[in-house]
């Protein structure tokens, strides 16, 4: 489903990610693990197309299509959704009217009518259920005044609605109460499926035992520098990054 | 690719309702002088009195000079290349009723999406429609007799109704008020006249639509609404001109009497021709627009104004009576090379009066957009309240954002509150949309109307939506 090889990006013109390889089949679910301004962001915002971020080598190919053709709003119609680490908010714009658009441009490219208005309410209804968000918030502005756990618990409603094939989520359980993290993980388990692929960004072990990867890998410095299975994590838990980055250092 | 390069070419489309019609018609050359006032005033059989006090104002016009304090430049405008007068030839006898009207300007005001015919009975709209210089016929006129209510053109109010006008034409804005006042009050060429009797309330929406179409021509309109005790009337009107090269003069004036616990509300929705990129063309739209809200009376003013190359405009609600309250709500739209100095006024001279400012402005392009607003409290004025908020929304970054609210409150007793905030359409929030798949144009449309939410609430039903579709198409392009 995604094939990243040998990739070298930059941001405003300064290199991030020096090589970064990944491969990531459908139904499977990775987590990528790292010390803090190792490019795990960089990553997921050059696989989303934001603007500013510019592959310098290597490829990224998704589903066989080289990404760098695609523009930002087509890969996230071709089914890439990014949850954000920051959210931002757009005051004035409510939440239904932003999920109505984007569910219209997303089943538009997908040649499928629009919902009508009333499944298109029962549909939103229902994920903002499964993540314990309350009907009032489909009416209030995007991300609008929202806490910052709302605003997560938001990005995975809108998940849920689109049903993307590739979901990266950028660190959604920092921020979390224990509460909203298994709500989060409740929704995201609820999505895995043997066609869906899920890329998991996080600093911390607890996200993992609700939602348990496929593999693990560790971002340093722009760099997959170990990979492994769900026990990875662990050991990164007790151990921390020191021992990998130096081992990186005197190899 | 970045999103600035984007938001730059946002602000290049096509201006929809750019196309001249070609009637005949018969235009003043340019110039002005006594005997053009006199011209227009024969041409319209008018009464010696108002003959009078057309030379009157002239006479006024002729010692005063343009103001220069809005933040708003171009070249000084010489008043003898404007002609004063454009009647559609076919217009020289007046039709008797709709059906007479040149089938040619319905199929304009058709382009234009305005509902004359069959559409207008659907939508319940009566609509008088300017066409230049005269008022070409209004629909609905039987149903609103038989309310009381009278809607006509000014032209044939003076004819119809001279007490009334006698009383109230120059009432609200006296005929020396300011430069552009004066000019009107000269050589005004048509409008609507609106008369709500005593504790009745109007039946429907009237609107009234407004189009320069002779090249070179000037548009003075003048516009009385008189609401008596106790009654309600909700009025539009819409603007558009085909596009020139040449600048084109719009100077209004619009007048609101609202009686003991009348109610006004005065929507305008203006979409001028803004010139073009390079800012050849465009309207300049100087227009004065005021109301008398007497004892317990309402008038609002809700406008939402993306046309023109020049917008100098200050609906203002004077406070007179006790209670009174005063609204205004405005988006104002600036993109390209165009200028915006809007706001209000808010003159509170009755006790316990009531007023509330919200201004929307949108700058994108290399626009300049400013929010210019007075509240003034007198010293009898016990109790008086205002809230104002103005909020500026950035598009790119060549564009200005300007407030310049000003308070003069002469009674200690006064509450006066003021908001104001600046913000961009941010990268972050393009984005967002973009991540959701929300095309760009789609997401600065989506945003824009987010931002003026509060203002287009205020809009009767329809026109909200179709205020909504006008800011989306006057941005179409701006954005990659
Ligand atoms: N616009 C930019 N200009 C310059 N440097 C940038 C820019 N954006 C990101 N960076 C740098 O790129 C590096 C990687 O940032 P990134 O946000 O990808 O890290 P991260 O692994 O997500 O960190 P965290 O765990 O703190 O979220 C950081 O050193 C950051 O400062
Ligand atoms: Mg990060």
């Amino acid at each position: 489903m995604l094939e990243v090889r040998n990739l070298h990006a930059s941001v405003d013109g300064k290199d991030i990610l020096k090589g970064l390889t990944l491969t990531v089949k459908p139904g499977e679910v990775h987590a990528i693990m790292g010390p803090n301004g190792s490019g795990k962001s960089t990553l997921s915002n050059v696989l989303a197309g934001r603007p500013g971020y510019q592959i310098t080598a290597g490829d990224v190919l998704y589903e066989g299509k080289p990404l760098a053709e695609m523009e930002t709003e087509e890969r996230a119609r071709a089914g890439i959704f990014l949850a954000f680490q920051y959210p931002v908010e757009i005051p004035g714009v409510s939440n239904m009217e932003f999920l109505k658009a984007s569910l219209e441009a997303v089943r538009s490219a997908q040649g499928k009518e629009p919902l009508d208005a009333v499944t298109l309410l029962r549909r939103a209804r229902e994920a903002c259920q499964h993540v314990n968000l309350d009907q009032q918030f489909l009416k209030r502005g995007v991300n609008e005044g929202f806490s910052g756990g709302e605003k997560k618990r938001n990005e995975i409603m809108q998940m849920m609605l689109l049903e993307p094939k590739l979901a990266l989520l950028d660190e959604t359980d920092s921020g979390l109460d224990i509460d909203a993290l298994q709500v989060v993980a409740k929704g995201v388990n609820a999505l895995r499926s043997p066609e869906r692929a899920i890329v998991l960004v996080t600093h911390y072990q607890r996200l993992l035992d609700y939602i348990v990867p496929d593999h693990v890998h560790v971002l340093a410095d722009g760099k997959i520098i170990k990979s492994g299975g769900k026990e990875l994590a662990l050991e990164l838990e007790q151990k921390g990054y020191g021992w990998l980055t130096g081992e990186e250092e005197s190899a | 690719m970045s999103t600035d390069t984007d938001i730059d070419t946002l602000v290049s489309r096509e201006y929809a309702a750019g196309f001249t019609t070609s009637v005949e018609s018969d235009t003043l050359p340019p110039g002005l002088d006594e005997d053009v006032i006199r011209f227009i005033s024969s041409r319209k059989n008018e009464p010696e009195w108002l003959l009078e006090w057309r030379l009157a104002a002239y006479h006024r016009w002729l010692e005063m000079t343009p103001p220069e304090w809005a933040h708003i430049h171009h070249p000084p405008i010489d008043f003898n290349t404007v002609s004063y007068f454009s009647a559609p030839k076919s217009m020289a006898d007046r039709p008797q009723s709709i059906d007479e009207v040149d089938p040619e300007l319905l199929r304009t005001y058709e382009k234009l999406g305005i509902p004359l015919h069959e559409q207008a009975a659907l939508a319940g709209v009566a609509v008088d429609a300017v066409f230049d210089s005269v008022s070409i016929g209004t629909t609905f006129r039987g149903k609103l007799k038989e309310a009381g209510v009278i809607f006509c053109s000014i032209s044939e109010a003076v004819h119809e109704y001279p007490e009334l006008i006698k009383e109230y034409l120059g009432s609200v804005v006296p005929q020396g008020d300011n430069f552009y006042a004066a000019l009107n009050s000269a050589v005004f060429s048509d409008g609507s006249f609106v008369y709500i009797p005593k504790g009745v309330k109007c039946p429907m929406e009237l609107s009234t639509y407004f189009r320069i179409n002779e090249a070179k021509t000037g548009q003075f309109e003048r516009t009385l609404i008189v609401a008596e005790e106790g009654s309600q009337v909700s009025y539009l009107e819409g603007c558009t001109a085909p596009m020139r090269d040449e600048n084109q003069l719009h100077a209004a004036v619009v007048e609101l009497v609202a009686r003991k616990d009348a109610k006004i509300k005065y929507s305008t929705v203006q979409n001028w021709y803004p010139g073009d990129e390079q800012g050849r063309g465009g309207i300049y739209n100087f227009v004065t627009k005021r109301g008398v809200a007497h004892e317990n009376a309402h008038i609002s003013w809700t406008q939402v104004e993306t046309g023109s190359a020049i917008t100098w405009k200050y609906p203002s609600v004077i406070l007179r009576g006790d209670n009174s309250v005063g609204e205004f709500y405005s988006v104002a739209l600036t993109r390209g090379r165009q200028q915006a100095d809007t706001g209000t006024k808010m003159i509170h001279l009755g006790k316990n009066t009531k007023s509330t400012i919200i201004s929307k402005g949108i700058s994108a392009g290399r626009s300049q957009n400013a929010y210019r607003g007075l509240v003034r409290i007198s010293p009898r004025a016990e109790g008086a309240r205002n809230f104002t908020q103005c909020d500026s929304l950035l598009i790119g970054d060549q564009c200005g954002a300007h407030t310049f609210p000003y308070i003069e409150s002469r009674n200690p007793s006064a509450t006066l509150e003021h908001e104001a905030t600046t913000s961009k359409v941010s990268d972050d929030q393009l984005f967002l949309c973009r991540q959701r798949g929300i095309d760009t144009e789609k997401a600065v449309s989506m945003i824009v109307n987010g931002f003026c939410k509060e203002v287009f609430k205020e809009l009767p039903m329809e026109f909200a939506v179709e205020a909504g579709k006008l800011l989306e198409v006057s941005l179409e392009g701006s954005v990659g």
